[in-house]
């Protein structure tokens, strides 16, 4: 039978759950860095037994942890505690959590430069991994979306990062400026049918587009509309929160922007709000049902200066057109006195035959619909504050 | 060329737990003893803290820690200062210390 494993990263820890395929029991294994805030973790579609995680903290900055095992035990990749930090021969060993920015190459000086909150231009400063997403084939090849915005790959299981400086390089650097959450790389969508092909997009600048495996880059923000920039249509500058595609159509994306559920006929190279009868399209998440690609998910979220559910109501919306019709479903979430928010990366889905959905709250419940929305419970309910979910089908 | 010194390193809970260690480690310093020359030979011993207490890329001092030793707040010297006398010798430890917060 098969299991679910759902990894949860929280303000002060990292839990990994499982459940055998009917989802109703669950074994909690954690906190694993007990205290640090761990803003994702995210398993190797290809050994499920490899998760990556990020973990941080304002005190000790950027750790990048490796699990072989399923999550039970971790080190930092390649670098087991007390192994000396140069070999025998004096090699130095790995900087796995380590992440340069490239800099100009005639120059040396930073590569290029971003708007700071005073209008000043600033260079890049390296702050946290936002998230982790491993390749599709190879479970030594992951990305890293970073704060300050910019994408990293390591071919090595994370031992060692390098900068793919085409995302920051093409241009439009200096119109980039930092949501209040910080200019963070949040959301990497890989393709399977193109392996050239990557999606990502960042907080506030906007979504950006490869297709040749991430040398070179562009925006696909037409059809955006911010109200928050001096010109609401620019190209750049738009705050995305999210952005999600079915892995059976990957030319179709949907985005929920810091304000409007948005969707992509065109790989992102064109948008058209799809918020329809949403109560508040104002949110973070967004996911598509593993078996259905027109069926999407939404949690809305009150406003931009009210980061709790709408009306202290628990919903989450579902469209099975694609957007624009949504139906709230509420059995089993708190439908009363609830201010919770859900954060970015914190809902997922499973790929059993009766699609899971997962979603984490800063209040620190994880709750599961095994029946696609229809009715939740909660897996956990007093964690710490929910920042990420993920979620391993198994066999 | 003299013996290395042999310095008593008092690390935060964190850190101990990145490194696997207790409390306090004890470390072989070259001489002259600093604060630039402890946390090289801290990285050294330690590779997971590497990173840690000094950004990786500029080697600064990360802003919420600070550095204590012999009843004195040794944060600002210059990481190139020889420290005191007692610290060189293991009679006092240099302390790593994460600053005060809630939450």
């Amino acid at each position: 039978m098969s299991k679910v494993r759902v990894l949860v990263g929280t303000r002060k820890g990292a839990f990994v759950l499982e459940s055998d395929g009917k989802r109703e029991n669950w074994q909690l294994n954690g906190p694993h860095f007990a205290g640090w805030e761990i803003y994702h973790m995210k398993g190797s579609p290809t050994d499920p037994g490899r998760v990556y995680a990020s973990q941080s903290s304002g005190w000790f900055g950027q750790i990048i942890q490796r699990s072989d095992d399923g999550g039970r035990t971790w080190h930092q990749p390649g670098l087991p505690a007390g192994q000396p930090v140069t070999t025998p021969e004096g090699m130095r060993r790995v900087d796995s959590n380590k992440f340069a920015y490239d800099t100009s190459a005639e120059t040396g000086k930073p590569l290029t430069t971003h708007q700071w909150y005073d209008g000043t231009q600033r260079p890049w400063q390296f702050r946290r991994v936002w998230h982790l997403e491993p390749s599709l084939g190879d479970p030594d090849t992951i990305y890293a979306g970073v704060e300050d915005a910019a994408l990293f790959r390591s071919t090595d299981g994370g031992r060692n990062w390098n900068e793919l400086a085409g995302l920051r390089g093409h241009g439009s650097g200096p119109q980039w400026q930092p949501g209040a959450g910080g200019m963070c790389l949040h959301s990497i969508i890989l393709d399977r049918d193109d392996p050239g092909r990557i999606y990502i997009a960042i907080s506030a600048a906007g979504a950006f587009r490869s297709d040749d495996g991430g040398a070179t880059w562009k925006p696909i923000n037409r059809g955006l509309r911010s109200e928050h920039i001096p010109n609401p249509t620019a190209e750049i500058g738009h705050c995305v929160h999210r952005i999600a595609m079915h892995p059976s159509r990957p030319g179709v994306l949907f985005m929920q922007k810091h304000w409007d559920v948005m969707r992509s006929d065109d790989s992102g190279d064109s948008w058209r709000e799809v918020s329809g009868n949403l109560p508040t399209d104002f949110g973070f998440v967004i996911d598509v049902h593993a078996h259905e690609p027109e069926t999407i998910y939404v949690v809305p979220i009150k406003s931009d200066s009210e980061h709790y559910v709408h009306e202290g109501r628990l919903r989450v919306y579902r469209s099975r057109t694609g957007g624009n019709e949504w139906e709230a479903l509420t059995n089993g979430l708190p439908q009363k006195d609830c201010y919770v928010n859900v954060l970015r990366d914190a809902m997922a889905v499973d790929s059993l035959d009766q699609c899971g959905i997962y979603f984490g709250t800063t209040g620190g419940q994880v709750y599961v619909s095994a029946d696609a929305g229809e009715t939740w419970k909660p897996i956990v309910h007093d964690l710490p504050a929910v920042l990420s979910v993920e979620v391993q089908t198994l066999p | 060329m003299s013996e290395p010194h042999r310095v008593r390193v008092v690390l935060p809970q964190h850190l101990r737990t990145l490194a696997s260690v207790s409390r306090e480690v004890a470390l072989e310093v070259e001489d002259p003893v600093t604060i630039a020359s402890i946390l090289d030979a801290l990285d050294a011993a330690f590779p997971a803290l590497r990173g840690t207490v000094r950004d990786h890329l500029t080697q600064q001092r990360r802003p919420f820690l600070r550095f204590f030793a012999c009843e004195a707040d040794l944060t600002h010297q210059p990481p190139d200062a020889v420290l005191p006398e007692a610290v060189a010798s293991g009679q006092a430890p240099f302390m790593i210390i994460g600053a005060i917060a809630g939450g």
